[in-house]
Order: structure tokens, then C-alpha cells, then sequence
């Protein structure tokens, strides 16, 4: 089932004189993880935004071709209809909360669509479950750290059950140890739950290991979109911006030196590398 | 040369952010702190020019202790770059952005002149001396917050966080800018959770954690102790767990470019 369709989308910011979004043809399926990569400025956060409403609701300016998510069209039907099918969570967490307690953060959509209270308290419950952060329930969003925060803004949009959860760049602040956490959770999501994931971020090391679609973008185009491996077996991204995981410039260059069949894939983790290497060690 | 002298910070809340700091910064040197979020390592920073004053302990910079300076003093000889580049800017164009401390600074109309245009050169952001600085991309305004610090060449220059919401390429290009510097003579102090980008640029490395501490030394015996980075919430550098697993093949745990590893590889298979 098509969760997002994109058809000649194209995207000028009111005031603006250049296309942000040029011609994007897409379509994302239910309980697919995507990643979106590529320069700052090319296009991900906008193209985002073109997919729960933000854009053409909140940012004004010209919007080409047609965005439908589950088969709604974002031009007439407006961001409160459209976030209960897609969620959007953003870089800093600090724009999303601001009640008193994290409970209360979590709770107030749900208190805006009106549901009944026994509801509203399961879905509080089980957000705050499913994101690890029980704990956290009475505290203040203000004396939570960057993580934890973040966790929390995933688990507001979480109790409004989107079959979709955008998130761009999520963890850009967040240190190494709480980026993988979150992204781990990120993970856990798609693939417990199915939820379908549409990420923007740099940290491609941690992320590929659960991406089924890389899509990297170029001044506002798609520039190439697959599976990941297959991407970076066959095409030079790195002129794109794209992070390429150091492991796999390592397999490059393996491949390049031995013969062909030597590395018979391109690894994403440290891990399939050394499994690779051991393989070869002990087929020679 | 920066000393800490048994430096502690209690911010106004009651939250102490640095404890029993000792620290000795040579001129010259290329300095990273690393650690969690929280560990300290901004508050350290905004102990160099003044913006805030020890607790307790003191903070001598080139022979002055902060505590006796002000902070325009003290930014003569120190300029910080924060992490959120925006915060810095208020003038109408790039060119009266750069210009703006130099004019306070009492230099010659003919020297501003000079200074600005040389720092627009080297930042690469000679195209929009006449824009706004709020117009810019995230990446130009990171490298317009530092224009603006070097104009002034300060002896000590701090980047808070540099690599945040930079791309790969603008993190390279980063990398070039702070070689550059160091080489001009300039101590640098970067404070970052960005491990590969610090293995790329290996420097000293003080490793905070907790508001202390916990390992000053070289990017290479730093970043290759795994316990001591897990600490500090730190991921080691993927080619440091790379060589971590290939101790069979003979490779002892290393920093490294990775066409380097996959030809000593290629050299243990053979």
C-alpha cells in the first residue's frame, strides 16, 4: 500500500525566486525506512514538510504537482487531518514541548481530537512505554536531556498512532551514545511496530543497517534512490555530501586493489566487513 | 598560554558544571574537549574571554587573570565562536557584520578594509558581502561566525561545536580552515562530540565528563580507549572498532584514513 505519492512536486518559498523542490516523482510504501541525504540546502527539509501538511498550510509560496498521503491530498486537507496519518519530529526538541510535565506534553494532541479520557491515559501509557522513558512521566521537559527530550517529542507524535513518523535530523545535537539510542528506537519502531519511517539525517553509519531506501538529493532533485548497498556499490555519492560510512570507503578500496570477487558485497558495518575479510582469510 | 588554576563553576541555579579543573593550553596548540552533553565543555569555553568567572580557582589567559579583565579586554586575545552562529549577528550586511568589532577595536578605516576583505577571502564568502547574515545558509553562517573571530585575529581562537548541522562537505572544508589557522600560529579550542571529525583533525584532546576531567592526551591513545570514550558517551571513530577486529590478521587498534587500513589489509592477507 502507497503511503506517499509525489507527483511533479515542485516547491518555491514565498518571497524566494528558485525552486526548492524541482520535478520529484515519488512514492513510499507502508513500513518502508527511508533516508533522505544529501547537501545542507538541497531540499530534504522542504520535501519533508510537503508530506504532512507544513507545506503549503504553514509556509506560503508556490506548490507545484501533488503530494497524496494515503490517498489524501495535502492541498484541502489541512495539517490536523493530516498528522494523524504522518507525525513530524524536529531538530530541536525544544520547539516541540512546552507543558509542564512530560505526561502533559504527550497528552495534549490527544486532548485536541478530543478522545475519550481512559484513551487518552492507555495511549500516554503505552508511548511511554514503546520509547523507554516510564520514568521520565512526572518530570519537567525542561530537566530532561537532549535525548531523553527528543524521546519524548517522538512519543507525543507516537500517541496519535501516524501510520507515518517524519523526522528531520533528530539527533543533531544529541552526543554519539544518545544518537544511537534514539536511532535504535527509531528503529524499533518500524520494525516492531510498522510504522513507516522518513528520516533526514547525517549519521549514515548508524542508520544504514536499518534503511531500506537511501534517497539522496541534489539541488532540490533526486538525484538516485535504492537500496542503500546498491547505491553505494554503484554510484560516487560523496560529491553529493553524502557521509559515506568509512567501513564502506575501506571495501572500496579492497575491491579496487584485490580482484572482484573478493568482496562479493558492500558492507555497511564494521561487523559484515570483518565477517567478509574472515571469509576470504579462510577460503584462500 | 591559558592556565586553570583549581577551577570549579556553579552556574546561578545551583547546578555545578566544572569541578577541580587543571589545564594548561601552550600557544600554538590545536586543542579538542570532548565529552557528553553537559560534561562541560561550553562552560569551559566562556571561561576564556571572561563571559563568565570561576567559582572559585583562576583563569590566567596570556598572563591576565579573568577575574581582573572585562570581557572586551579580554576578546582581543580571544574570540569564541558559539555554536549557534545566529546569535552573534545583528548588523544589515556580511561586510558591516565583520567590520563591527574591528571599528570598537579602534582600528584605521584603511586596516578594516584590509582585515575584512582578507576574511571574506579566506572564508569563501566573498559573494555576499553586501547580503544579510540572516539570509545565509546554515553552513555560511557557521563560516561568517568565524570570519568575523578571525578579522580580529585573536591569538586564541574557540569553536563551540563546529561540525553541528554542517554536511560532509562543509565539515572537510572546516578541517582546512582550522589546519590553516593553527598553522598561522593561532591556538585552537574546539569543543565537540564529533568523533570522526576530531580522528580527521588530531589534536590534543581533554576528555570531560561530569564537569571534570578525565583524560588529556594525543587523538590517538585518546580515541583508541574504548572504556574512556563509552564514559564520556562517545562512539569510538569506525575505524578504531575496525582495527579492534582485525587483531587476527596482526593490525593493533589504530586512527587511520580508510585507504590506508584496506591496503595494510590487503598487505596481512597476502
Amino acid at each position: 500500500m502507497i503511503a506517499i505519492e509525489a507527483r511533479k512536486l515542485g516547491f518555491m518559498y514565498a518571497g524566494s525566486s528558485s525552486w526548492v523542490l524541482k520535478d520529484i516523482d515519488l512514492e513510499i510504501y507502508e513500513r518502508e525506512f527511508v533516508l533522505l541525504a544529501g547537501r545542507s540546502g538541497c531540499g530534504k527539509s522542504t520535501l519533508l514538510r510537503c508530506f504532512n501538511g507544513l507545506i503549503p498550510y504553514f509556509y506560503e509560496g508556490e506548490l507545484e504537482g501533488e503530494v497524496k498521503v494515503y490517498g489524501l491530498d495535502t492541498r484541502n486537507h489541512p495539517p490536523y487531518i493530516l498528522s494523524q496519518y504522518a507525525g513530524m519530529v524536529f531538530q530541536n526538541p525544544d520547539n516541540q514541548l512546552f507543558a509542564l510535565t512530560v505526561e502533559a506534553d504527550i497528552a495534549f494532541a490527544l486532548e485536541n481530537l478530543s478522545l475519550p479520557r481512559d484513551e487518552i491515559r492507555e495511549r500516554v501509557d503505552w508511548a511511554l512505554k514503546v520509547m523507554g522513558i516510564e520514568d521520565l512521566r512526572d518530570k519537567s521537559p525542561n530537566e530532561l536531556s537532549g535525548g531523553q527530550k527528543q524521546k519524548v517529542a517522538i512519543a507525543s507524535i507516537l500517541a496519535m498512532k501516524p501510520k507515518i513518523i517524519i523526522l528531520d535530523e533528530p539527533t543533531s545535537s544529541l552526543d554519539p551514545a544518545s544518537a544511537k539510542q534514539l536511532i535504535d528506537t527509531i528503529a524499533e519502531l518500524n520494525y516492531k511496530l510498522g510504522i513507516t519511517i522518513i528520516i533526514a539525517e547525517h549519521r549514515l553509519d548508524m542508520l544504514l543497517p536499518y534503511v531500506n531506501r537511501l534517497i539522496v538529493m541534489n539541488d532540490g532533485r533526486i538525484v538516485f534512490q535504492g537500496n542503500p548497498r546498491d547505491i553505494l556499490e554503484k554510484y560516487d555519492v560523496m560529491p553529493y555530501g553524502v557521509p559515506v560510512p568509512r567501513v564502506v570507503r575501506v571495501a572500496q578500496q579492497l575491491k579496487k586493489t584485490l580482484s572482484g570477487s573478493t568482496i562479493s558485497r558492500i558492507p555497511l558495518t564494521v561487523d559484515e566487513l570483518v565477517q567478509d575479510i574472515r571469509r576470504w582469510r579462510s577460503g584462500k | 598560554m591559558i592556565i586553570f588554576e583549581n577551577v570549579e563553576y556553579t552556574y546561578p541555579n545551583g547546578f555545578k558544571a566544572l569541578s577541580s579543573i587543571n589545564l594548561e593550553i601552550k600557544d600554538g596548540e590545536l586543542v579538542a574537549l570532548m565529552g557528553e552533553n553537559g560534561a562541560g565543555k561550553t562552560t569551559l569555553l566562556k571561561h576564556l574571554n571572561g563571559l563568565l568567572k570561576p567559582s572559585s580557582g583562576r583563569v590566567i589567559v596570556n598572563g591576565v587573570d579573568t577575574r581582573h579583565a572585562t570581557v572586551a579586554s579580554l576578546s582581543r586575545d580571544v574570540g569564541i565562536v558559539f555554536q549557534n552562529a545566529e546569535d552573534m549577528f545583528f548588523s544589515p550586511t556580511v561586510w558591516e557584520e565583520i567590520s563591527f568589532a574591528l571599528h570598537n577595536f579602534g582600528y584605521q578605516e584603511e586596516v578594516i578594509k584590509k582585515r575584512v576583505g582578507w576574511a571574506l577571502k579566506f572564508m569563501e564568502l566573498e559573494d555576499y558581502r553586501d547580503k544579510s547574515p540572516f539570509l545565509l545558509s546554515g553552513g555560511e553562517k557557521k563560516r561568517l561566525a568565524l570570519a568575523i573571530v578571525l578579522a580580529w585575529s585573536p591569538k586564541i581562537v574557540a569553536l563551540d561545536e563546529p561540525t553541528v548541522g554542517q554536511d560532509v562537505l562543509q565539515k572537510e572544508k572546516m578541517i582546512q580552515i582550522i589546519r590553516q589557522a593553527n598553522q598561522q600560529g593561532k591556538t585552537i579550542i574546539i569543543s565537540s562530540h564529533d568523533v570522526e571529525f576530531i580522528a580527521d583533525l588530531q589534536p590534543r584532546i581533554i576528555l570531560m565528563s561530569k564537569g571534570k576531567i578525565i583524560k588529556d592526551g594525543y587523538a590517538e591513545e585518546v580515541l583508541t580507549d574504548l572504556s574512556l570514550l563509552k564514559e564520556c558517551r562517545l562512539i569510538p571513530p569506525q575505524m578504531v572498532s575496525l582495527t579492534y577486529e582485525l587483531g587476527f590478521l596482526g593490525i593493533k587498534p589504530h586512527l587511520g584514513q580508510p585507504e590506508d587500513i584496506a591496503l595494510e589489509i590487503i598487505r596481512r592477507l597476502r
